[in-house]
């Protein structure tokens, strides 16, 4: 019954075993370990609403170039923009490539970061110094998300709930799906009527 | 008994429908006549034995508006969720089937909600899951396909558009009444309310809270999801739970993920003669000044491995005020059930071979 509570558990001997040779993996799962340092992740929380004054103009940029992409044609630009994302994004916030970006939502935090990837919000394992469960050296990104959300000026986008990852989407260009999307509407409210 | 809850022409028979209610169940029925309702957590065996579970669901009879059939707490593997689920309905329970986000993707979840459903499963409650480090297998891959945000709505569309999350339709919509979980006692602090109204806007109609040890931040929390209006949108059980020493309680904050315990109730018990009734009667004075405060509507007991004791806690709190939460449930095929034994006692076996006239077929070399 209940009088054995300090019985050890699986998961505990096996962080014992582990010790037992001198090789020890860092980290707990593979989340933490592709993390490089969270120096720089933090910095970007920290700096959310510049990063977000950055992105909005960026991004008008980006649509501007629209003409461009579409002469070059999107599928032959994705690989190198998508080189060129991958490593900024990965630079700044140790992008996971999901392909459908949510940082303007999750105040500069990327959610594919939490080892549960968790888009609408922190898991109820946070503990109490603000870290994260699975891994006990690394700040929750959520409650990271959540201070970098309000510093922002779509501070009540965190509140929005996001739609499922769709998987089939990974390792693609973010930037380029979000500015043919945006092409696509402002065409049909230039000319209503043309897509019936 | 309460007689609102029985058919009048029949009490065998299954509830009609109600105008405004997504499920037929007696847990949603309380709760929206605005009674105390009590849930309790079955701690789930680990053998192939259906007995185990009647055992330890029969502690419950007649104490608890509903019973939380866990799916693998702590990432630990025992008897899955549906497999309870299908035992319970069975013998004419109200299970309350949990299901995480860890170990299914959205293929198999949405599947299992069907599944449930036809059993006659009418509380889901969605939560995301312990990581698997947490648990017996830590070398397991975490799906977390979806998260509990996105399960709810994924449910909440099948049982309100009667679809798919890909769109494809349902011939026949499952109707559950849908739950989440709620943790106030994690940081960050200001996002737990917002949080909640992001669980209701995705479809939460209950939510049960994380182990309540600390009253005074839950009432802050509650403060503040009165002030939001929240608590009139969903309805809100408190989750307490007997410590059995202050060994246990120290065991748990530091190794179960998302249990906050302070330093002053681990005094408490500490300084008890017998620590397992001074646990006991910590969880009594938790319920009772927690049933207090405006806004609850109702507890979540989760009597880890003490499970005996949940009905002297509910007792003794007098949280029920008197009403006794109905016992077994009917299943809607009972009656099928029924005619089936019926037909096995009483009809010969049919023999197919020897009607087609085969039966010497075989034996002729």
């Amino acid at each position: 019954m209940a009088d054995e509570p300090t019985k050890p558990t699986q998961a505990s001997l096996n962080k014992k075993a582990a010790t037992t040779t001198a090789y020890k993996p860092s980290g707990v799962s593979a989340t933490g370990r592709n993390a490089r340092s969270f120096a720089i992740r933090l910095w970007s929380v920290r700096h959310s609403r510049a990063l977000e004054w950055f992105y909005a103009h960026f991004a008008d940029i980006f649509l501007k170039l629209h003409p461009m992409w579409k002469a070059i044609g999107y599928q032959r630009a994705e690989g190198p923009v998508k080189f060129v994302e991958k490593h900024v994004k990965g630079f700044l916030f140790d992008c996971r490539m999901c392909g459908q970006c949510v940082l303007s939502s999750t105040g500069m935090s990327c959610p594919m970061n939490c080892p549960k990837q968790l888009r609408n919000g922190p898991c109820g394992g946070v503990r109490a110094n603000g870290n994260c469960e699975v891994e006990p050296d690394m700040p929750c990104v959520w409650v990271q998300a959540w201070s970098g959300a309000q510093q922002m000026n779509g501070r009540d986008m965190i509140l929005n709930v996001q739609k499922p990852v769709d998987q089939s989407l990974r390792e693609t260009s973010s930037w380029l799906r979000v500015t043919a999307s945006a092409a696509a509407s402002r065409e049909a409210a230039a000319n209503p009527g043309a897509q019936q | 008994m309460s007689q609102a809850d029985t058919n009048p022409l029949d009490p065998g028979a299954s509830l009609d429908p109600l105008p405004g209610h997504s499920s037929r169940g007696r847990l949603e029925r309380i709760l929206r006549r605005g009674e105390f309702a009590v849930t309790a957590e079955l701690n789930p065996p680990d053998s192939a034995d259906p007995h185990d579970v009647y055992e330890r669901a029969a502690i419950f009879d007649g104490w608890v508006d509903g019973i939380n059939a866990v799916d693998a707490s702590g990432a630990n593997a025992h008897m899955s969720s549906v497999g309870i689920c299908a035992l319970l309905t069975r013998m004419g329970y109200a299970p309350i089937m949990q299901i995480s986000c860890r170990d299914k993707n959205r293929i198999a979840i949405q599947g299992d909600v069907l599944g449930a459903a036809a059993m006659g499963v009418q509380n889901i409650l969605c939560l995301t899951g312990d990581g698997v480090q947490a648990g017996d297998q830590p070398g397991a891959k975490p799906v977390f396909d979806l998260d509990c945000m996105s399960l709810l709505e994924t449910i909440r569309i099948m049982r309100d558009n009667s679809k798919f999350l890909s769109g494809r339709k349902l011939t026949s919509p499952p109707t559950v009444f849908l739950g989440a979980a709620i943790n106030p006692f994690a940081p960050p602090y200001d996002f737990r309310p917002h949080r909640l109204a992001k669980k209701i806007a995705a479809g939460a109609q209950f939510v049960q809270s994380q182990y309540c040890y600390d009253v005074p931040m839950f009432r802050t929390y509650m403060q503040k999801v009165r002030d939001m209006g929240l608590d009139k949108e969903c309805f809100i059980l408190c989750g307490v739970g007997p410590l059995a020493s202050a060994r246990t309680a120290k065991w748990m904050r530091s190794n179960v993920p998302g249990v906050h315990i302070p330093d002053a109730i681990i005094a408490r018990l500490e300084g008890a003669q017998d620590q397992k009734k001074e646990g006991k009667q910590l969880c009594i004075d938790i319920i009772n000044e927690v049933k207090e405060i405006a806004g609850v509507s109702g507890i979540h007991v989760m009597a880890y491995r003490q499970e005996e004791f949940v009905a002297e806690i509910v007792h003794e709190s007098g949280v029920l005020k008197g009403r006794r939460p109905w016992r077994k449930e009917p299943n809607p095929v009972d009656g099928m059930v029924a005619a089936r034994m019926e037909e096995i006692l009483e009809n010969p076996r049919q023999m197919p071979h020897e009607m087609a006239g085969a039966v010497g077929d075989a034996e002729t070399p």
